[in-house]
């Protein structure tokens, strides 16, 4: 319940985060919206030396569109997200996903790019991201680069954020007309992570054709998956039922769930077809409307 | 560890502290403030009875250091009433039996008060999914939506 | 009789808003973690992480060196005090703190004395502990297998085996059954849950060298029977012991034991001479205080090709964890258990409880369970529908046709409870009728042909409470009465002191409305307290749905030894004799001369201004009341679910609850108690189980895994009653508290089994986890 002693840092530039970082290392751990960190610190289980508390540095929190892309600013609260119209309106995958996190008050305080940089493969966002193959900003020393969500998530706890580098924007970029995107979560309860989650964003052509796919997984491996040949398998045809159970069957043979409280392995590859299949479904929906 | 100075806003009034910067948020309002109508109830999240407004956002304070609260402003149960007057949450959770044991009720209320105050007329459902951080173990809910509805039609007049 | 009061008054019936709530809602309670004192200081539980294994040695250097670390309090300190070990509440002992072993994970094994919390934590992670792992015990079926390890050493006989205990006549049983021309058998498991009260447990303890009295401001949904205890354990006078029980955030059985935690609190606070504050976390609270139920249960019914039942045999395998904590009745040790014969007219009935240790924490009775009566009545219903659906019968035609009726009360059941009243027919009606029960049979009808699945589960069940007389009930040997206090004063307030201790229940409203009813004072004028031994009746406090039975009828008769009294009062300032007066609720007046009266507050006044020669002044009675029967609530749930083929999650579409606990006190907080007992059943039916590996590591131990339902999986409540007043009770009124999580489970299951019976599923054990239906439905070949 009480956390180890730590020093703490507050800058008020990401330039000064940033030389925070790469003076104390892996000493020092970024405090966003702390709902994965401050949990795990109470434990014990994360114990940083420094906390480097980003969250009054400016120009961070933001959902706009820029350039065919919508960029949303890494410390963006998801209570922020869920709110937004823009959001609702072009990317109602992401409105679907932002909801199921958590609860309303951790929403208020967790934020993407936490739950993004965290890479944990049972927070929600990745799965969607992945889905509509975002990317992902990371400021460090030497500037911004841009990482491709897909080489993003290397393993459990671990993504492609160098040790001194901050994930200050995700990008999506925004969806031709005839598209449309799920997110459905598994939970025991309201407020759990998730026992199995499918992201799915389509891009349909005039004659129903899928021309675009997007399927990612949550908590159902050591990183969250993206169904690469399940995504394979109904692009270039029509988006019709068939299809839709083929492609599910395929993103549950590329599972690998663990069992524990959740369930036992074999229930969640069976929920992760079922989820795929209703994900799918309300995806081509959309895209028809 | 450098102890950290903070100064907070707590229910209109500017306080100052001296803190270690490990200190949560929800001990700091009860052991330091001596506020303890906000709660502690779990130790994972889970609960929602330390929920607090800062700057006007229902956050669970047992999930935050009193740090981040620096040059903010909290609002704590202590703080819902005006001028002696019972807030219509306040009034609500009372007319309509919302609470047993009471230990949940604190935070239920500045749940709720967040709640209308982004959504003045929600729905049953919307109060439902807008409680759904904070747990209660006495009243099955039921009672407490019909408190949350009761302020919403009093605060509608 | 039963006056009618005004709304003013506020007597029974009336749904009177609460008077505790004015503090709650202002964040103005005083809990055990609100209690700060001058000079206080933390004290944090050091906690085995294994399961079973020897201390080879604990090093308590490093902890002691951190500044700001006052004490360090090991098993080996105490057993010099002799209080390594303490009494259970249950005819055995558990370590305080472990010495030689430890026999689950999270036992109590240091306590650390710090100038804050914080400090303490990081002390307690400084302590460090040499353990050499034993094999672990967790599976109470293997518990007296020859190889099984032995987890009390402490005990003469060497065995897992801790009793055996039966009841009935086992010959006719077995006979009727054999006899029977259609029996069947069910075995189920009611896993091991927990109350989880949100408030967890905690003390303060402040032994003050100067006065050298100790007050223990502590969790305690007893605290006479603690303070008694403690006087015994700790070797202290009782008249200097005081608990204060303030207010407590929710009990349900969880607060009724004695922790170890507290114990240390008042021993450091002895040797520090300092206030000492300890609060567990909510994870010491699921992983080590008084768990509930982890009974795993068969029942056989032998009953005529019609469905009349004949006989029910009953055999059960009790897991108790490393000690036996059960708090229930010192003669009962499987509580009231042998309720199971429930709502229905067994001729013969035979029961019989093995209790057996496991590396698990120690407990059974908690969670809202009248004493096991919550597996009793599960297990009956469950059994009720198995015969059902070996008939191919309807559930509800099976309950109706095998009933007690309702003139056959006081009822002697074959497990030899005396029934004190019930109408099982009226509140099935009333809730088949509420429900539409037809209608949705055919729609269940309809959808089964579409392949929907759709269930609608009953459970008629009959509870028992209000323990108890006592020439059968006693905990830890003191008789269970129940007492109140009342003193009337000058200006016609009153005051009124129980031996019980509200968690929620309402006490300070309802108490004082008994008294409105009986003196006819308004509620707004009376003063309900409890919980502090040193103003207190004594009393054996609140669980078991007690009060209301027995202090209740405690409250009322001393109120009407207060009106005995005030008669004599009105006949002197009338100058009547008190043959010429009638009472109504507030006045005592001439017979056929209604307006020559005196109030109860004119009398009130003349008790200390104007008596009749020879009589005491003052206007006060103490009643402790010991209950001649036991008192017998019951009711009928229906549950409507659908189950998503896809994903097995099952939806509780409606649930309607008719409840019978006789006279109500105030309607409003009775539909509250069901409302919340109702979501305990929920959680327990669908999401609650404290699991532990082989190695004896605890699942489920924080509220991540322990699954609380929140406001959107709860479903809304239609709650409904009928009134068969106790024919003892002074009030007629029966209880009701733990009802809903007694009738609720089996109602749940019910519904999901009957979704699934046309498939040929005839059990899931709880917690009936989607995944658990997708498994059956596969097998079925039914999976979506």
């Amino acid at each position: 319940m009480i956390p180890p002693s730590f020093e703490y840092l507050r800058p008020s530039t990401i330039k000064e985060a940033v030389a925070m970082l790469q003076k104390h290392g892996d000493a020092a751990k970024i405090l966003s919206g702390g709902q994965s960190l401050i949990p795990m610190m109470k434990l014990r289980l994360a114990r940083p030396e420094y906390v480097i508390d980003i969250n009054r540095i400016p120009g961070l929190e933001y959902i706009k569109e820029d350039g065919g892309y919508l960029a949303i600013g890494g410390l963006t609260r998801e209570a922020d997200l869920e709110a937004s119209e823009l959001v609702r309106s072009r990317f109602p995958i992401i409105h679907d996903t932002a909801g199921f996190i958590a609860d309303p008050q951790v929403r208020n305080m967790a934020t993407v790019g936490g739950n993004l940089a965290h890479g944990d493969p049972a927070n929600d966002h990745p799965a969607t991201m992945l889905a509509l193959g975002a990317q992902v900003v990371a400021t460090g020393p030497k500037g911004t680069r841009t990482i491709s969500i897909e080489d993003f998530f290397l393993s459990l706890f671990s993504t492609a954020l160098a040790g001194d580098e901050i994930l200050t924007e995700i990008r999506i970029p925004l969806p031709p007309g005839r598209s449309g995107g799920a997110y459905f979560k598994l939970e025991r309860k309201v407020g759990d992570f998730a026992t199995v989650g499918v992201a799915a964003q389509v891009t349909l052509d005039d004659s129903g054709i899928c021309q675009r796919a997007g399927i990612g997984l949550t908590n159902v491996g050591g990183t969250p998956i993206k169904a690469r040949k399940a995504e394979d398998l109904i692009r270039g045809k029509p988006l019709d039922a068939a299809a839709i159970d083929h492609a599910a069957q395929i993103a549950g043979q590329d599972s690998e769930p663990s069992s524990d409280l959740r369930g036992p392995a074999d229930y969640k590859k069976a929920m992760v077809i079922e989820l795929t299949r209703r994900a799918l479904k309300q995806a081509g929906e959309r895209a028809r409307k | 560890m450098a102890k950290q100075s903070i100064q907070v806003k707590v229910n209109g009034t500017e306080r100052e502290a001296t803190v270690e910067p490990r200190l949560l948020l929800v001990h700091f309002i009860r052991d330091v403030l001596r506020l303890t109508g906000t709660h502690v109830g779990c130790d994972t999240t889970n609960c929602g009875a330390c929920t607090v407004l800062l700057d006007g956002r229902a956050v669970k304070s047992c999930t935050m250091f009193a740090v981040q609260a620096d040059g903010r402003e909290l609002m704590t149960i202590e703080g819902v009433a005006l001028d002696g007057q019972l807030h219509p949450l306040q009034e609500g959770f009372k007319e309509e039996h919302g609470l047993q044991c009471g230990f949940c009720t604190p935070g239920m209320i500045m749940t709720s008060y967040a709640l209308l105050g982004k959504n003045p007329k929600p729905s049953e459902e919307e109060i439902r999914w807008g409680i759904s951080g904070n747990l209660c173990r006495c009243t099955g809910y039921q009672n407490i939506v019909k408190a949350v509805q009761y302020a919403a039609a009093k605060m509608a007049k | 009789m039963i006056h009618k009061t005004s709304s003013e008054v506020g007597g029974m019936g009336h749904s009177v808003k609460r008077k505790e709530d004015l503090r709650f809602i202002q964040g103005r309670g005083n809990y055990v973690d609100d209690v700060q004192l001058p000079n206080m200081v933390y004290g944090q539980v050091v906690r085995s992480p294994y399961a079973h294994a020897r201390i080879k040695g604990i090093n308590t250097e490093a902890a002691t060196k951190l500044k700001g670390v006052l004490a360090v309090i090991t098993g080996q300190d105490l057993e010099k005090a002799g209080l390594s070990w303490m009494p259970t509440l249950f005819h055995d002992k558990q370590m305080v703190l472990a010495t030689g072993k430890v026999l689950f994970q999270a036992q109590e094994v240091a306590f650390v004395v710090a100038e804050d919390r914080y400090t303490a934590a990081d002390a307690a992670e400084l302590i460090e502990v040499e353990y050499e792992e034993l094999p672990v015990l967790v599976d109470p079926h293997h518990a007296t297998d020859p190889d099984a390890p032995i987890i009390r050493e402490d005990r003469d006989e060497k065995s897992n085996h801790i009793f055996h205990w039966e009841v009935g006549d086992k010959q006719a049983t077995d006979k009727a059954i054999n006899d029977a021309p259609v029996k069947i058998k069910l075995s189920t498991a009611f896993q091991r849950c927990h109350p989880a009260p949100l408030e967890t447990c905690g003390c303060v303890a402040d032994f003050n060298p100067a006065t050298g009295r100790l007050t223990v401001w502590e969790t305690s949904q007893a605290p006479h029977a603690h303070r008694t205890l403690f006087a015994l354990v700790a070797g202290l006078s009782e008249n200097d012991i005081r608990i204060i029980s303030p207010d407590i955030g929710g009990g349900f059985g969880n607060k009724v034991p004695i922790y170890p935690g507290y114990v240390c609190a008042v021993v450091a606070s002895i040797t520090l001479k300092r206030p000492v504050k300890w609060i567990e976390t909510r994870s010491e609270n699921l992983q080590s205080t008084g768990f509930a139920r982890d009974y795993h249960m068969t029942a056989e019914i032998g009953a005529d090709r019609d469905g009349k039942v004949k006989a029910l045999r009953v055999g059960t395998l009790a897991d108790h964890g490393a000690f036996n904590a059960a708090a229930q009745p010192s003669k009962f040790p499987a509580g009231l258990f042998s309720i199971c014969t429930g709502s229905y007219d067994f001729q013969a009935s035979f029961c019989e409880v093995d209790g057996v240790y496991t590396n698990k924490a120690p407990g059974g009775i908690a969670y809202r369970c009248s004493f096991r009566v919550t597996e009793a009545a599960y297990l009956i219903e469950r059994a009720m529908d198995a015969l059902a659906d070996e008939l191919g019968m309807d559930a509800a035609e099976l309950r109706l046709k095998n009933f007690i009726p309702s003139d056959r009360f006081p009822y002697k059941s074959p497990l030899g409870f005396t029934y004190d009243s019930g109408d099982y027919k009226a509140a099935m009606n009333l809730a088949l009728e509420q429900a539409g029960y037809k209608d949705l049979l055919k729609e269940q009808a309809d959808k089964r042909k579409k392949g929907e699945l759709m269930g609608i589960g009953i459970s008629s069940f009959t509870e028992i409470v209000g323990a108890g007389p006592a020439h059968t009930y006693d905990i830890a040997g003191l008789k269970m009465f129940d007492s109140c206090e009342i003193r009337v004063h000058p200006t016609g307030k009153a005051t009124a002191r129980l031996g019980t201790k509200s968690q929620g229940q309402g006490h300070e409203t309802t108490f004082a409305q008994i008294i409105a009813q009986e003196l006819g004072i308004p509620v707004a004028g009376i003063t309900v307290e409890e919980g502090d031994t040193d103003t207190a009746p004594y009393g054996l406090g609140t669980y078991a749905s007690r009060s209301t039975p027995v202090a209740g009828a405690a409250t009322a008769v001393a109120a009407r030894k207060i009106r005995d009294k005030a008669k004599k009062i009105a006949a002197h300032l009338m100058e009547v004799s008190e043959e010429d007066l009638e009472w109504e609720p507030g006045k005592f007046y001439v017979k056929g001369a209604a307006d020559k009266a005196k109030t109860i507050q004119e009398i009130a006044f003349a008790a200390y201004t104007d008596l009749p020669p020879g009589l005491e002044p003052g206007l006060e009675a103490v009643d402790y009341y010991d209950p001649p029967n036991l008192t017998f609530p019951f009711g009928t749930y229906i549950c409507v679910v659908d189950i998503d083929k896809g994903t097995g999650e099952v939806k509780v579409r409606r649930f309607i609850a008719v409840d019978d606990c006789g006279n109500i006190i105030n309607p409003m907080i009775v539909e509250g108690q069901i409302h919340g007992g109702l979501t305990e059943g929920l959680g327990i039916a669908f999401m609650q189980e404290i699991g532990y590996d082989e190695s004896g590591n605890v699942q489920g131990g924080t509220f991540m895994d322990y699954l609380v339902p929140t406001a959107v999986e709860t479903p809304h409540w239609e709650t409904g009653k009928t009134c068969t007043p106790s024919p003892h009770h002074p009030l007629g009124a029966k209880g009701v508290g733990e009802s809903p999580n007694v009738g609720s489970p089996a109602a749940f299951v019910n519904a999901v089994v009957d979704a699934l019976s046309h498939l040929g599923v005839r059990n899931i054990d709880m917690p009936v986890t989607p995944w658990k239906i997708w498994r059956l439905l596969k097998e079925k070949g039914q999976a979506g």
